[in-house]
């Protein structure tokens, strides 16, 4: 793959909008795969005293919720890179409200940068996706950079 | 729950209560693959992995996002943390603990909110770093 080839056909791509169901039951299973034993995310009664409308997902779901869209597999489809190329190279959220269960969030992802190093061994992908709930509020942007071994 | 942070007693250079967890098991990331929804095999399957180029099955960098995440939501409420973020600096191995760490860099005021902005990182238990990131936290 030839970054400038690249750049010419992914910068600015937008994929379709989408939209998750955030349950309940996926918080918790979540929560607890990251070893969390914070009531907050089991508990409503909890959850309400601490100010939140339900339970609360933790910092990181937001990207959980665009995995379940398909987003940063889609971008590695398009390009036909194979899944075990590619790993994340950062990410990055900017919290603009909270995420709770019940909540349906609907966002979409946008390809906002390509670039290579090492003489084009690696590329690039940088994709940002707002994430709004189902008041229209934004509640976080996700900014991802995905690194692709080229060859 | 956290305990109530105050901005005027947050010095720059002032370190946040550490955070550790580990050692990580396969076992954590067939349950990680499963609830975060990502079944990429080089997490899973050590063969796969290999065909990748990698030396075996590798931690989700978001599963260690998550540990540094929770040094942030033990020290502050979740609601109080403004942005996130972080560079997958090295690829951690099952077995390996996830040890994190954070310093204050900078404060000021945005927006009517008092704002704790943040160096952070995790390291393996031999110290290698293994995500370097930054956090913007709102204090009272």
């Amino acid at each position: 793959m030839e970054i400038e080839a690249l750049r010419e056909e992914f910068m600015g791509r937008e994929y379709s909008q989408f939209s998750v169901l955030v349950e309940k039951g996926r918080i918790a299973q979540f929560a607890k795969s990251i070893g969390s034993e914070n009531p907050l995310h089991f508990d409503d009664t909890v959850a309400k005293q601490g100010g939140y409308r339900d339970i609360p997902a933790p910092p990181t779901f937001a990207f959980t919720i665009t995995l379940d869209a398909g987003q940063s597999f889609n971008v590695l489809e398009d390009m036909g890179v194979e899944k075990t190329k590619a790993v994340h190279g950062e990410q990055g959220f900017t919290y603009l409200g909270d995420i709770c269960a019940g909540d349906v969030i609907t966002g979409q992802q946008r390809i906002t940068d390509l670039y290579d190093k090492k003489n084009g061994a690696l590329i690039f992908v940088v994709t940002e996706t707002l994430l709004e709930n189902q008041s229209g509020d934004a509640v976080a942007n996700l900014h991802s950079v995905i690194v692709i071994r080229n060859g | 729950m956290p305990d109530n942070v105050k901005f005027a007693d947050l010095d720059v250079g002032a370190t946040i209560p550490a955070f550790s967890k580990g050692p990580i098991t396969r076992t954590q990331l067939a349950l990680f693959a499963g609830a975060s929804g990502d079944h990429n095999p080089i997490h899973l399957d050590d063969e796969e992995a290999r065909a990748g180029g990698l030396p075996g099955v590798i931690v989700h960098g978001m599963l260690m996002m998550a540990v540094l995440g929770q040094m942030l939501t033990a020290w502050v409420p979740q609601s109080r943390i403004r942005k996130f973020s972080n560079r997958f600096a090295s690829m951690a191995v099952p077995g390996d603990t996830i040890n994190c760490a954070g310093k204050v860099v900078g404060k000021r005021q945005e927006n009517g909110e008092n704002l704790v902005d943040l160096e952070i990182k995790a390291e393996n238990q031999k110290g290698k770093i293994l995500l370097s990131g930054a956090a913007t936290v709102a204090v009272d």
